[in-house]
């Protein structure tokens, strides 16, 4: 499984590399990789069936109590199998719709990474592991919804969305640590173990809440929602992917693999009722209101996850084996429909559904999957659609909350209708009615484009033929997972003629009459968009507004570019904090009794250091100053010596010839004269300097009066010869016992002698070019 | 300002300083001395050099650009690092030789780790003063 999940970053890494092959006919070798993954986890369809889950348990970080769990039980197969089966029409469609395009590499890269990180959050079995997963995810997903990275709405959209779904993810990393931190492990299917330890603790409501935050952003929940129909800048096979079944799916797999741990209370239960409720209703309606063809598909989708927030916050039985049922359905159709979009935007160069018409005359096969999946998506009987919708009425009219059963069947069965009509006017639109004269001449795309939503249309009604089937292998075992014990509802193509039935009939009938008698036009859409004026997105823009004005302002501030005053703030703030140090740790004892009396030569050397201190603050030539400050280099260089420190000594010797050497050639760039703005400026700078030197001889004198601990040096002193068999204790520390902060002390080095040559090097060539 | 004096000075200053810095790379271990120091008294070496004869000689003795020397010194110092990794013991466990080497004395990996980090001293120091002075030499141009 670790190897199925690093796949795809596996390729995608190769891409860098290789990617130019890509652009060839070779490119038909990255389909291969979803497929093969999705016959892969179909392998494991026949065992997980039958109820066994399969665990893999590699050590990562133990000591963090980060490991690679991965575990496949029914509710991740069903994710594993949408996010490499509809990944694998999505790679073949996309292969195509990008063929010709500068960075298709590119796209490729990005788009095994993002199926790489799905697969990862779907098969955690560690929540830390999972967030990991959960927030490449976001990063992925926001380099394809920024793919167009020339259009600024493009970028702005890519830049929403990861900013929305990356604050969800940092609420949900503080709900996860607090849950491990209260049951003592990071592993899901232990803290299935500790719920009663979870649920009791006073905590539970705000771990609550920071899942929530994470499961609502990611999955488009009122209110976070507005960042998905951004999201549709995306090229569309991206929008087909990310909307149909992963990226927001993943909140839901969120909500439902956490649902055994934290589910069954009344806070959960009510928040997700009345959220899932309240977006399934919003969204829908908002959708019969939009014309642009991938609008009106974004709004049914968040309507969707509404529905299955709702039917996971409605707990049952039935409700969870509906939730399984139209993850599957929703998949199918809205996949099928965005494709289906995308090859009607590529051939028409419009997605305005007023005024397309038609086109089944010219795109025959891609009318009949539209259609599939517009009757999937409707639920009309024989179709998976139907059956989803059958259990979704199920499940409503025979929830716990029996006062509420009406009501929220009520909410079900309207949200419904506005589906059935969106979905109508999305995949039967565009194709019935006359054709336009200028899209006489449309002929169909690439076989490698229409044959996916044909397939995945097609599907829709093959499972809605076999329920039985396909709920027996993949729906139960995901209920199963979700509740923990065994189900054993069957799914039918036929219920017995009752209620249900009538309400599917009704939502039905209702909604084609609504998708007759509405005709969307842009004044109705404008009369929409100005309630979006309330809508919580003002508030986001806004707040986004302020933070970019602040960091502006702060950036401003703090980065002026001058070195002179770089040096001065963290020089100033050094002190501030020191100084503050030094207050809270109390006086200053000093025992003069202990000092020796200074020997000729020290004497003689802090001469020469005032002497030398004297000219730098003096002297109006640079060089003289700079020369004055290596005499100061190497007076402190002998103290060293006198104090039997004779690799200090060296390094400082050495380090100060070469800083001096440096500054010279600096020099040859500055005026050679200080030209000193002005006296109150000097005497800021000396306050400065003496305040420092102050502080740094009160800690000296602190350091000297306290008494010392000799228990480190001790260690080091009795064990650099048995443990590393080295006798200078200096160098010892240096390349054994702290070897790793070597290790990054010189790789800090590189860095700047990398940062020093570029910016050097991008200097000249920006002269050159003028 | 070209001395003579310090150019021929610098003919055989160079090769001593180089032996030198090499001779406080091996003896760091046991003695003042090691990697980071040798590898500073190197580049003094090749920067006294550059100023007698100007520093584009000495990127000639050289023969490739100092800042090639980071990506290996990088590279030596992570190889003695993980190095113990393959017999299975933790990274930077000391590993060393049994029998002493005539003249270098005993060998293990920190004295690898010390070369690596000696190299990348090289590097980063001749890479920041030549592209400076190098940058100088064009501008006056």
């Amino acid at each position: 499984m670790l190897l199925a999940v690093l796949s795809g970053l596996i390729i995608s890494l190769l891409i860098i590399p290789f990617g130019k092959l890509l652009t060839t006919k070779w490119s038909f070798l990255l389909t291969l990789l979803p497929a093969s993954l999705f016959l892969y986890f179909m392998s494991y369809v026949p065992a997980i069936s039958a109820g066994s889950s399969f665990l893999q348990h590699i050590h990562w970080i133990p000591s963090l109590g980060v490991d690679f769990d991965f575990r496949l039980d029914g509710l991740s197969l069903l994710f594993a199998l949408l996010i490499t089966g509809i990944g694998t029409a999505i790679f073949f469609y996309a292969r195509t719709y990008l063929k010709g395009y500068i960075f298709f590499d590119r796209f490729f890269g990005y788009l095994c990474l993002f199926m790489s990180a799905m697969l990862g959050v779907v098969l955690s079995d560690n929540i830390l592991l999972l967030f990991v997963f959960w927030e490449l995810t976001s990063i992925s997903s926001f380099f394809l919804i920024g793919f167009n990275n020339d259009n600024a709405d493009s970028r702005k959209s890519a830049l929403t969305a990861l900013s929305v779904t990356g604050l969800g993810g940092f609420f949900l990393l503080a709900g996860l640590i607090l849950l491990g931190n209260i049951a003592g492990t990071y592993t899901i299917s232990e803290l299935i173990d500790a719920r009663e330890l979870i649920l009791n603790n006073e905590l539970y409501p705000l771990i609550l809440g920071f899942l929530f935050m994470g499961a609502f952003t990611k999955s488009a929940q009122f209110p976070f929602h507005f960042w998905l129909p951004g999201a549709m800048k995306a090229p569309t096979p991206v929008s087909a992917y990310l909307h149909s079944a992963t990226m927001v799916k993943a909140g839901i797999y969120l909500l439902a693999r956490f649902s055994p741990i934290l589910g069954g209370t009344d806070y959960w239960n009510y928040t997700l009722m009345a959220v899932g409720g309240f977006t399934m209703l919003f969204a829908s309606i908002h959708s019969l209101f939009r014309i642009d063809l991938k609008g009106i598909l974004a709004y049914s989708t968040i309507s969707a996850l509404g529905i299955l927030t709702f039917l996971i916050g409605a707990g049952t039985r039935e409700a969870i084996i509906a939730a399984s049922v139209f993850i599957l359905v929703h998949a199918l159709y809205k996949a099928t429909l965005f494709l289906v979009a995308g090859i009607i935007d590529h051939e028409t160069g419009t997605r305005d559904i007023t005024a397309l018409g038609g086109l089944r005359k010219v795109l025959w096969p891609l009318s009949i999957a539209g259609i599939l999946a517009a009757l999937s998506s409707a639920g009309l009987p024989l179709t998976y659609g139907f059956i989803g919708k059958d259990l979704i009425y199920e499940a409503t009219l025979h929830t716990e909350y029996q006062p509420l059963g009406w009501i929220l069947t009520g909410i079900a069965v309207l949200t419904n209708i506005g589906l059935v009509a969106a979905g109508f006017m999305a995949g039967l639109k565009p194709f019935t009615g006359a054709l336009p004269e200028k899209f006489a001449n449309i002929h169909l795309p690439y076989k490698s484009m229409w044959i996916p939503p044909l397939v995945l249309g097609i599907l829709g009604l093959v499972f809605g033929l076999l329920p039985g089937a396909v709920g027996q292998f993949i729906n139960h075992a995901t209920a199963d997972a979700v509740l923990g014990s065994p189900s054993d509802m069957q799914l039918k193509i036929w219920h017995e003629f009752n209620l249900v039935f009538i309400l599917s009939i009704a939502t039905l009938l209702a909604g084609i009459i609504v998708y007759f008698v509405n005709k969307p036009s842009a004044l109705k859409l404008q009369a929409i968009e100005r309630l979006n004026a309330i809508a919580p997105q003002r508030i986001f823009t806004r707040y986004a507004h302020d933070i970019m004005r602040f960091s502006k302002w702060y950036t401003n501030l703090f980065h002026n570019g001058y070195l002179r005053s770089y040096h001065l703030k963290i020089i100033l703030f050094a002190e501030l904090l020191l100084a503050y140090k030094l207050w809270i740790s109390g006086p200053i004892t000093l025992d003069l009794e202990k000092i020796t009396t200074p020997s000729f030569y020290e004497i003689g050397v802090i001469v020469i250091l005032i002497g030398a201190l004297y000219i730098v603050v003096t002297t109006p030539s640079r060089l003289t100053s700079v020369v004055a400050m290596s005499v100061i280099g190497y007076c402190i260089c002998l103290i060293f010596v006198f104090y039997s420190a004779p690799d200090l000594a060296m390094t400082q010797f050495t380090i100060d010839t070469l800083s001096t050497v440096l500054f010279v050639l600096v020099l040859y760039k500055l005026p050679s004269f200080i030209n000193h703005t002005g006296k109150a400026i000097l005497y800021r700078d000396g306050i400065i300097a003496l305040s420092f030197g102050v502080i740094i001889s009160l800690i000296a004198l602190r350091v000297w009066s306290e008494p010392i601990s000799e228990e480190i040096a001790n260690f080091y002193g009795e064990n650099a010869y048995i443990l590393a068999k080295g006798k200078n204790v200096v160098n010892v520390i240096l390349v054994d016992f702290r070897g790793i902060d070597t290790m990054f002390e010189t790789v800090v080095l590189s860095i700047a002698a990398l940062g020093v040559y570029s910016l050097i090097r991008l200097r000249l060539k920006s002269t050159e070019k003028e | 300002m070209r001395s003579p004096i310090l150019q021929s000075a610098t003919k055989y200053l160079l090769p001593i300083l180089l032996l030198f810095s090499f001779f406080l790379l091996l003896r760091g271990h046991y003695y003042p001395g090691g990697g980071f120091v040798g590898g500073l008294v190197a580049s003094i070496a090749f920067v006294l050099h550059s100023f007698a004869n100007g520093t584009e000689a000495t990127m000639k003795i050289l023969r490739r650009k100092p800042l090639s020397l980071i990506p290996i010194g990088l590279g030596v110092s992570t190889v003695s690092m993980t190095a113990p990794m393959l017999f299975g013991l933790p990274p930077m466990t000391g590993l060393w030789f049994e029998e002493p080497i005539p003249v270098i004395g005993m060998i293990g990996s920190s004295l690898f780790f010390d070369l690596g980090v000696y190299l990348v001293v090289i590097g980063v120091i001749l890479t920041i003063l030549f592209t400076i002075s190098l940058n100088n030499l064009t501008e006056k141009d």
